[in-house]
């Protein structure tokens, strides 16, 4: 469903994404994890036709994002790892503005809006301006605008920031739940539980290129730690390690 | 384990407070530049020292000119010393007020600040600094070449910058002590982003007032000692300090006392006994109420809807039209009715056609005798220029920020399947239709204060559409290829760089179309003269075409690159 081929991101002189090769199949919850900055935000913008890549392609559902924009968009959910909305429009209207991007409107569309507030606690909010939203009711809000239009994919930076357990429970079980019923989900973030969790397979990136992808088993197995949890994974894999003096910190 | 308890007594000093402001001050200025932003910088630089050039130039003029009228000549500077000052006043009070909100109240550093166990009078003190300095920088540049052609004329001396900065700084203190206490206050009752929305709207039509009071009260008559009963009286209102109890009437006695070699301490005296005693009582106020109007502060607004009658009426206009336009061009028309900070610039808008009109219907051309008809065709047609240049100045207020407002929302705008031409056509929609109303309007109702023929009036009202359909195109494509997306205040992105390039551009379209059209408009008036027949011939029908055709292109061609520039747009 998302296809990567020798994807590369350039500024200047500064190489963020090397060559990076991905497939993630139908019905696949995806993970990609990695240290700050190893170039985890710019391969999930690539894929949302936001970054446009220096080299290599990107196909959503067998659409190149860079030649058939419009076509592979349509198949997209992005939710972005800040939630930035229109601060003027109310919660209602900013999922039907969302929606009418996606070409999208009518009775359909209304009772949509009204089930996605439910689901996220946003009912009474419905008619407020999102400029008096907290951060976690914004993040609720760009969710449920990613999933207005019925996408095939959805590609999420960050989406446990800003949630409550509850909130954090109750998207857990919704990609669950849409993986099962053939949806793509490609996420990428921190929380390692999650990710270990959660996801089939896991993508590792670190300065730039996928160091490391597969199962849980097989991550264990390329790191020889057997039995090893996804912290010890990460850093072993990453090449990172606590070696601070804290007594010099703390005095 | 040392405790950060155990230096609480020493407080850090003023530069450093303020080190986050400078150091990135300095750091921009150290940065070397590169390519385009070079040729930027050289171009505002060039055009800033030509701005300065000319303000210089003029008030070296009028200075040196009122200096050789006998006996009133000094009263006269003095008087436009006052007036100025009086105006600057008046500005930085209106500019202040927003300021202090911003950088008390709303400004990134000031939860690391009010965490910090930090002195309430230092951190007062360097917000009121802050707040100086970003209210004050352009009534400072304004005042540079003003003060500098009073030193020539006069011949202040070596000594006369200090004593111009002695002057100016109470001057700048006051209002913005002024302007913080109001702001300190008003946040104490309503939460901050709801007085921003307040401030917003009393700044506005504070400034709008401002200039509707001094256009009717026109000044240009005390240039006119022969509206005055006697000489007397004139040199009685002169010789009268029309403000004595405000600063600016201090500061430019101060001066013009410097100046002209009269020994009198009582102005500097009471201009910085009068700042020092208002930073003591806006301290006083700040170390009451600071505590609890930035608890307030980080209040929400609470998020009311208005104008829901409206937002029906346009849904139904809308009906019909393809979902993802007709929800672009409601979103754009929420967003603009529901931020005071945009809407409310409709009423300086509309305070500066009132003052057009004003103008156009002052014009002697009707009253006493009997101004040749030659005359008359040209003001009208060399008033299409002026209402040409108001439709710009317009454009680049309100169509020219249009993309840079979608700043933080490209995110969805451009991971969607939204077409980049389908986003531009819905704002260049809800752009011009506004504009061509009131383009047209203005053009009528001017050429019929002007009595203008039919002539003149079908070639005025033809050219403002034709200059508005392509200003609006003009100022939408550069506002793309130019953007500020990372200005949250829609009235700072017009003076940006690109702005500045959008401005010339649409200067020059006018220039253009007025010199092409004179071609026929001078054929026109020749026969008008000669009492002759006449008629459009080829030669002129090619320079409308021509006209017409510079307008096209000038509207179609920044589109178009705006188009490929959004559709490889990276954020």
């Amino acid at each position: 469903m998302i296809r990567l081929r020798g994807v590369t991101k350039r500024y200047g002189a500064f190489e963020a994404v090397r060559g990076i090769d991905l497939d993630i199949a139908k019905g696949e919850l995806f993970g990609l994890l990695g240290p700050n900055g190893a170039g985890k935000t710019t391969t999930m913008r690539m894929i949302a036709g936001i970054l446009t890549p220096t080299g290599g392609t990107i196909e959503i559902g067998g659409e190149s994002i860079v030649d058939h924009p419009i076509a592979a968009k349509a198949k997209l959910g992005f939710i972005p790892d800040r939630p930035y909305v229109y601060e003027k429009l109310t919660g209602g209207e900013f999922l039907r503005f969302t929606a009418a991007l996606y070409g999208q409107d009518g009775s359909t569309i209304e009772t949509r809006i009204d089930e996605l507030l439910a689901l996220f606690d946003l009912t009474p909010w419905k008619e407020e301006l999102t400029e008096s939203y907290s951060h976690g009711m914004r993040q609720k809000l760009i969710i449920a605008s990613a999933l207005v239009h019925r996408p095939e994919v959805i590609v999420v930076d960050e989406p446990m920031i800003g949630l409550d357990p509850k909130s954090a429970k109750l998207l857990k079980a919704l990609f669950r739940n849409y993986t099962e019923r053939g949806g793509t989900v490609l996420m990428s973030t921190h929380t390692l539980e999650i990710i270990e969790g959660m996801c089939d397979r896991i993508g590792i990136i670190h300065e730039g290129k996928l160091i490391a992808c597969g199962t849980m088993a097989d991550l264990r197995r390329e790191a020889a730690s057997e039995g090893a949890g996804m912290e010890e994974l990460f850093l072993r894999l990453t090449g990172e390690h606590l070696d601070h003096d804290l007594d010099a910190v703390l005095g | 384990m040392p405790s950060s308890a155990d230096h609480v007594g020493r407080q850090p000093d003023f530069a450093t407070l303020t080190s986050p402001k400078w150091r990135s001050a300095l750091a921009r200025l150290r940065r070397r530049p590169e390519g385009g932003s070079r040729g930027r910088g050289l171009l505002l630089g060039l055009g800033g020292l030509v701005f300065l050039g000319v303000t210089f130039f003029i008030a070296l003029r009028v200075v040196l000119y009122f200096k050789q009228v006998e006996e009133i000549g000094q009263l006269l500077a003095g008087k436009l010393l006052g007036m100025a000052f009086l105006a600057f006043l008046g500005i930085l009070l209106l500019s202040n007020l927003i300021s202090a909100l911003s950088t008390f109240f709303l400004a990134r550093d000031l939860d690391m600040l009010v965490a910090a166990p930090l002195d309430w009078g230092r951190f007062y003190l360097a917000k009121l600094g802050e707040t100086v300095i970003h209210s004050s920088w352009m009534v400072m540049l304004l005042a540079f070449p003003l003060l500098s052609a009073y030193a020539v004329a006069w011949h202040g001396g070596p000594l006369f910058p200090l004593v111009a900065l002695g002057a100016l700084l109470p001057l700048l203190i006051i209002p913005a002590v002024i302007g913080s206490a109001i702001t300190l206050v008003l946040v104490n009752v309503f939460p901050a982003r709801r007085t921003r929305d307040i401030l917003g709207l009393v700044t506005i039509v504070g400034a709008g007032g401002l200039v509707v009071l001094l256009r009717v009260l026109r000044p240009e008559q005390l240039a006119r000692p022969e509206g005055f009963q006697s000489l007397v009286d004139f040199i009685a209102v002169l010789s009268t300090p029309s403000h004595p109890l405000l600063p600016s009437e201090w500061a430019s006695s101060m001066l013009m006392n410097w100046l002209t070699r009269v020994a009198d301490p009582l102005p500097i005296a009471l201009l910085w006994s009068t700042a020092g005693a208002f930073v003591v009582m806006g301290a006083s106020l700040h170390r009451r109420l600071y505590a609890s109007g930035f608890a307030k502060a980080q209040e929400g607004a609470g998020g009311f809807v208005r104008g829901a009658s409206w937002d029906r009426v346009a849904r139904w206009l809308l009906v019909g039209m393809p979902p993802m336009r007709r929800e672009f061009i409601l979103k754009d028309l929420r967003t603009f009715f529901r931020d005071s900070t945009q809407w409310s610039q409709l009423i300086l808008l509309g305070v500066l056609v009132l003052v057009y009109l004003f103008n156009v219907q002052a014009l002697p051309l009707f009253t006493g005798e009997r101004v040749p008809v030659l005359i008359i065709t040209l003001i009208t047609f060399l008033n299409q220029g002026l209402a040409g240049f108001v439709i710009a100045a317009i454009a680049a207020r309100f169509i020219f920020p249009a993309i840079s407002l979608e700043g933080r929302l490209l995110w969805l705008l451009r991971s969607s399947p939204l077409d980049p031409v389908a986003m531009l056509r819905s704002k260049y929609l809800v752009g011009i239709l506004p504009l061509l109303v009131l383009a047209v309007g203005l053009t009528v109702a001017t050429n019929h204060l002007l009595r203008a023929s039919d002539f003149m009036m079908l070639v005025s009202v033809l050219t403002i559409v034709a200059y508005t359909l392509a200003v609006a195109g003009l100022a939408l494509g550069i506002g793309t290829l130019y953007p500020q997306y990372d200005t949250e205040n829609a009235a700072q992105i017009p003076t940006s760089f690109g702005g500045l390039v959008f401005m010339l551009l649409a200067i020059t379209l006018l220039a253009v179309v007025i010199i092409l059209e004179a071609i026929p408009v001078a054929d026109y008036l020749r026969a008008t003269q000669g009492d002759v027949a006449w008629e459009v011939g080829p030669v002129g029908w090619a320079a409308f075409a021509a006209a017409a055709l510079c307008c096209v292109l000038a509207g179609w061609l920044p589109l178009r690159y705006a188009v490929r520039r959004l559709r490889t747009l990276e954020v």
